[in-house]
């Protein structure tokens, strides 16, 4: 059975693949728990549940390609999910597209306070992004002022971007998923994505190599504020309520479904494919956790512990990496 | 070519962070003076000092070890955790000094825990903190979910809201001037803080000097994690609440802080003093923008903006000195081209 075990040893080895079989495995075994596990319902629930996480882990990775981090997108989404619905509120009938290109734009626009900061302030975006987390948020806190937006404040044609459904797959889902092919494509076979990857792998090398490394930086952080506009809009249509509380705290499960999809907290690898499956894992994860009737104050702890064994995890691929690379050139 | 130099460049190199810090505390000061009567009123300055006690705990630490090129992100959830374990261990009647060194004992843990992911297994501290940030809140979810401890013994709330007799000094501020005497000491008198100054000015040069790096910055993590415990117990006392969301975001505060005082991103400088003033400027601040009732969201921004601004005001200054350097070569450049072309 020599084929077989190669077979087994490639899938482990790709980060994808071994995502997969995790996922795999976890479904297997609740189901046979609890069958309702892959009930229609609670499959869709469970892609609803990933759709928005999913995209900002494809903003996320870019920007932690470049060894950068961005913590600022929870209030990003928070302030233009609330914007989307106070559009709709004080402008009866704008069109849903207007309102999506709109939060976007808004995203857009944070993500470049970000991008100058970070780029030509010479600010880590630790720091800058921990600073405009805060800021963003207790701007949105300010202007929200205890307000809230409802379902009935939201036209149902835009709520339906939330509920329908497609060939059996969520609308939102479907979003997802075309802007995912659009990612991997474009860090896979562009010059800009691949310059991502160079910045990330060796920002000195990358600078002799004659990238704008400035200008990669702040193409990130607008990229990602971008996205976190779009799920701002599309929090909105999910969930139809929205207050100044909005999204707080997401950026760690952000943060933690990317690097547990295998994207290095150190830069230069990883894949969106990856990423949005390290969200899958994360969100399947905690269903499991609901149907085992684990408490719900258990989820947090799950999540940093996650966190940490994929970054231990990947310093020790690494690590192994260089060893093999050590014996294969000892020769020379 | 000293004596050439440009007035002002002489006074920039002059003027000390920390005297920058001083003098903008003064102004503070008067400031809050000529805006609010209240505000240099005795029972205003307790308020002020106790105020900002738990972050001025925390940033002691944490200002050592961004010396070090190394961040903690995890501070206000180890304070969390604290403070949820005090409370759930006071609920099962456990004497409370033994349930405050049990506390303690578990904030070393966690500074263990961080210490020990990121110096034995190298894992960058930043992605560690971050991890653990998430860990050890949700320990404390685990431990008291959504509920509350409240009914703590009156000696200990009276130590978390009393003052030092005789005096405006709130008594758990006493625990801080004292661990910021022994940081000032550690730091700016001994050879271990030779060591931590070393370490973050070149890793490598510190090591060949002998530097027992992996250790310091143990003990360093552990360190953070005993403090923030700490003022997890003091924050539990003042507020005579135990709850799990305790202290949510004071890690921005007290990074701000550290920041703000004149520690570098790059590691290597900083000093206790500046930490200390600007710990004062944030507390002033704070305490200003609140007797004129500005809402605490605002308070936010204005903290989020003090950690940016701390960073991008030397980076601005560095880029302008900089580009003057550049042009004054290129002049001194074209005069010697000028008087080689006259010879």
């Amino acid at each position: 059975m020599a084929g077989g075990q190669g077979w087994l040893n490639v899938l482990l080895r790709s980060r994808e693949g071994s995502l997969v079989l995790l996922i795999a495995v976890m479904t297997v075994l609740t189901t046979s728990l609890n069958p309702r596990f892959i009930s229609p319902q609670s499959l869709k629930d469970l892609m609803l549940n990933v759709s928005i996480i999913a995209l900002l882990v494809l903003g996320q990775t870019v920007i932690i390609l470049m060894r950068q981090i961005d913590l600022s997108i929870s209030s990003i989404v928070g302030i233009t999910a609330f914007l989307s619905g106070s559009l709709f509120i004080n402008h009866p009938g704008i069109p849903g597209m207007v309102v999506v290109l709109i939060a976007i734009l808004a995203g857009l626009l944070l993500g470049a306070v970000n991008a100058t900061l970070i780029a030509w302030g010479r600010i880590p975006a630790l720091i800058t992004t921990l600073g405009t987390l805060y800021i963003f948020r207790g701007a949105n806190y300010a202007w929200v002022h205890g307000r809230q937006v409802n379902a009935v404040n939201v036209p149902a044609s835009f709520l339906a971007i939330g509920t329908s459904t497609f060939a059996g797959i969520p609308f939102l889902t479907w979003i997802v998923l075309v802007l995912l092919v659009v990612f991997a494509i474009g860090l896979r076979q562009y010059m800009v994505g691949r310059e991502f990857y160079a910045i990330g792998s060796n920002p000195n090398a990358a600078v002799l190599a004659g990238i704008n490394v400035s200008r990669r930086l702040a193409t990130g952080f607008l990229v990602s504020g971008a996205i976190a506009g779009l799920a701002g809009a599309l929090w909105l249509a999910r969930f139809g309520t929205v207050d100044a509380t909005a999204a707080e705290g997401i950026e760690l499960t952000v943060i933690t479904s990317t690097v547990v999809g295998g994207v290095a907290i150190t830069g230069g690898v990883g894949t969106v494919v990856g990423a949005v499956l390290g969200a899958l894992l994360l969100s399947v994860f905690s269903s499991t956790l609901v149907f085992l009737r684990v408490p719900s104050f258990w989820q947090q702890s799950f999540q940093g512990a996650m966190l940490l064994l994929a970054i231990a995890a990947d310093a020790y691929l690494a690590h192994r990496y260089a060893l093999r690379l050590r014996v294969k050139w000892s020769h020379v | 070519m000293s004596q050439n130099q440009p007035s002002t460049r002489r006074l920039a190199r002059r003027i000390s962070w920390e005297s920058m810090l001083a003098v903008l505390v003064l102004i503070a000061i008067v400031g809050g003076m000529l805006l609010n009567k209240d505000f240099p009123t005795v029972d205003n300055w307790s308020n002020l000092l106790a105020n900002f006690v738990e972050i001025a705990l925390m940033a002691l630490p944490l200002s050592l070890i961004v010396i070090t090129n190394e961040i903690d992100l995890s501070v206000a959830s180890m304070l969390g955790l604290s403070s949820s374990l005090l409370g759930f261990l006071w609920a099962y009647k456990l004497a409370m000094p033994l349930a405050i060194v049990i506390c303690l004992v578990v904030g070393a843990l966690c500074g263990a825990l961080n210490g020990f992911l990121v110096v034995r297994f190298r894992l960058p501290s930043l992605a560690v903190t971050i991890g653990t940030l998430a860990l050890f809140r949700g320990f404390a979810y685990i431990i008291l979910g959504d509920k509350a401890v409240a009914d703590f013994p009156p000696e200990y709330a009276e130590f978390g809201l009393g003052n030092v007799p005789f005096t405006f000094i709130p008594s758990p501020f006493v625990l801080f001037i004292v661990l910021a005497l022994i940081f000032w000491v550690l730091l700016h008198h001994t050879t271990v803080g030779r060591s931590i100054y070393a370490i973050g000015g070149n890793q490598t040069a510190a090591r060949f000097s002998g530097v027992n790096i992996s250790r310091l910055k143990m003990l360093l993590f552990i360190a953070s994690g005993v403090i923030s415990a700490l003022a997890g117990i003091v924050f539990t006392f003042r507020f005579s609440s135990s709850r799990a969301d305790n202290g949510t975001g004071f890690e921005l505060s007290a990074i701000a802080a550290v920041f703000l005082g004149g520690v570098t991103v790059q590691g290597g400088k900083g000093t206790v003093t500046g930490v200390v003033l600007s710990l004062l400027l944030i507390g002033i601040i704070n305490n200003v923008l609140t007797l004129a009732d500005v809402a605490s969201e605002i308070l936010r921004i204005v903290t989020g903006s003090l950690l940016i601004i701390s960073i991008l005001l030397p980076n601005l200054i560095a880029a302008t000195q900089e580009r003057f350097r550049l042009m004054q070569r290129q002049r001194e450049i074209t005069t010697l081209g000028g008087a080689s072309a006259a010879k």
